[in-house]
């Protein structure tokens, strides 16, 4: 099943920050965790996190730094801020509006 | 193939991938790094899973989307990359660090500056001697641009010795006539000096290879960005002098003098310095502007001569022959050779004529008319007038102007007619330009003794 562009962009970020909300993250294993939590429905094009993850990061919502991978590589961490865990908090509780309100509807029909 | 044969084969398909990625003006070498991580991640995730390595490069660049698509994404999260291009690109990937380059620039401009108030040091002031300084403004600031070029160009010493002795001559031929004050031969070496010379500044920029294909139109490429610069820089200078005095002005102190003898002719002439340098480190990087301007003033210089053409002829008005009118027509004519000499400078000289083109030839057999125009009025009044220096230098110019011109109209309108290459324009243009130097240094050298000095 695909989602559609819209739904996948607006559930991007609080996807984002819940899970790193579960630890310090980096692109390649954020997307290898929203493929194991949709059990691979959310498919994202792998690229477009990226841009998502400096707009977050330009809001002021991660932080990041550059560490190392296993191999050595340079490699780009992520890290939610305060603000980020506020967001987060606020858009559980939206998301969970709309989940209910849908469920309501289609429960009836 | 064997292991390590497939890991070599591996490594130069990511750095083909990073280059390509790198020509992306909104992604910068961190975002590299950054999805090369991701990109390795994923290839040897799909390696692991049994797929062979350039397999698993293809699926994981796919994976990652297409190229245009991401630049796109980030390009709207980092709009500021697509302006941000000067100051300085931070991959230069030349030879030598930008920082050194920076620091001898900055060394120079502050060489050219101080050569400024050297005179002052032998009793040689500003204020008194405006004339001296007059001669010399191009002798502080040249030869100090010429070395900043024969130093980037690593040129040999046998070249830089004959520089040296281009400058020597000419500072020595500013000096040596005895002047009377306030004559017409000064003011003429005064403005015709630093035009001899900048045909000297060329010769160190193209990397003493004046016939090498292509050096002399980027020197003239150079010429009109470093104008354009200038322009800018003296922009923001003529701001900082006016806080200047405002601000000391404001505290009772009067910063005038200041201004007057070091902030706007030291600033002026280091100015040169840095302004060539910013042209040296951007010439890639930003659309060249002398061109665009060229294709903005093209059509309204066109249509304001044939309007002058149609008026003259319509109203059977004759051209009023006033002492400056040679002068009006000589600006005239180099305007028009400037046009020419950038629209050349941008175009593709393998494009069939266009209705730019055409405008262009409509400019310069305009432009030819009126100068002949005015050149009939004036010859029938020359006796009257009689041959002072300015009269015969801004005839001389005419006339080599004209000669300039005349030959481009000829080899446009073959162009047009398909009967020439535009090639061969460009080749005119190119090899004309020494002709104004050769004479700014015929008036420099020649003029004062022929004129007694007067």
């Amino acid at each position: 099943m695909d989602l559609g562009k819209d739904l996948v962009a607006a559930s991007a970020t609080p996807l984002v920050l819940a899970i790193l909300a579960e630890g310090d993250s980096y692109g390649y294993a954020i997307i290898k965790r929203v493929a194991k939590l949709s059990a691979g429905h959310l498919q994202w094009t792998d690229g477009m996190l990226y841009p998502v993850l400096h707009r977050l990061e330009r809001q002021g919502l991660v932080s990041m730094k550059w560490g190392e991978s296993e191999s050595g590589r340079k490699r780009k961490y992520y890290r939610i801020t305060k603000s980020g865990r506020l967001l987060l908090v606020t858009q559980q509780q939206q998301w969970q509006v709309v989940d209910e309100t849908l469920r309501g509807v289609w429960i009836k029909a | 193939m064997s292991n390590s044969a497939e890991r070599t084969h591996l490594e130069e398909q990511i750095a083909h991938w990073r280059e390509y990625l790198r020509r992306r003006r909104a992604i910068n070498s961190p975002d590299v790094a950054e999805l090369e991580d991701h990109l390795r991640n994923q290839v040897g995730e799909l390696s692991g899973a049994g797929l062979a390595s350039d397999e698993a490069f293809l699926i994981a660049v796919k994976r990652l989307g297409s190229l245009d698509s991401l630049s796109l994404e980030f390009a709207r999260e980092h709009t500021e990359r697509l302006w941000k291009q000067l100051v300085m690109p931070p991959d230069a990937d030349h030879s030598r660090a930008p920082g050194r380059e920076m620091l001898v620039v900055l060394i120079l401009a502050a060489i050219s500056a101080a050569a400024f108030k050297l005179p002052a040091l032998f009793g040689v002031s500003f204020g008194e001697n405006a004339e001296f300084y007059a001669r010399n403004l191009s002798l502080f600031v040249l030869p100090v641009l010429t070395g900043y070029f024969a130093w980037k160009r690593h040129l040999g010493v046998i070249t830089c010795g004959w520089l040296l002795l281009a400058f020597a001559a000419a500072g020595l031929l500013a000096n040596v006539f005895p002047f009377s004050p306030g004559s017409d031969t000064l003011k003429l070496t005064a403005l015709h000096l630093p035009i001899a010379l900048w045909l000297v500044v060329g010769f160190a920029y193209v990397g003493g290879h004046w016939f090498a294909s292509s050096g002399r139109m980027n020197f003239v490429r150079f010429s009109g960005e470093l104008f354009i610069y200038y322009v800018l820089i003296a922009l923001g200078g003529g701001v900082l002098t006016a806080f200047t005095l405002m601000m000391f002005s404001a505290i009772g102190i009067d910063a005038g003098w200041f201004a007057a003898s070091w902030l706007v002719p030291c600033g002026g002439l280091a100015a040169v310095i840095v302004g060539s340098w910013l042209v040296e480190a951007k010439q890639s990087v930003i659309e060249n502007m002398a061109p665009v301007l060229t294709k903005l003033f093209t059509p309204l210089f066109t249509l304001v001569l044939l309007v002058f053409l149609a008026t003259l002829f319509l109203t059977g008005r004759a051209i009023d022959v006033q002492r400056d009118v040679l002068i009006a027509f000589d600006l005239l004519l180099a305007l028009v050779v400037g046009l020419t000499l950038y629209a050349a400078s941008a175009r593709d000289a393998g494009a069939p004529p266009d209705i730019f083109d055409k405008l262009q030839l409509t400019l310069v057999v305009s432009a030819l008319l009126a100068d002949v125009l005015a050149l009939a009025a004036i010859t029938a009044r020359i006796s009257e007038f009689g041959f002072t220096p300015n009269r015969v230098a801004a005839l001389g110019e005419n006339l080599i102007l004209l000669v300039n011109l005349a030959g481009s109209a000829w080899l446009y309108a073959r162009f047009v007619r398909h009967r020439g290459s535009f090639a061969a324009l460009e080749q005119w243009q190119v090899a004309y330009l020494p002709a104004y130097s050769v004479w700014s240094a015929l008036v420099v050298a020649v003029f004062p003794p022929l004129f007694g000095y007067r």
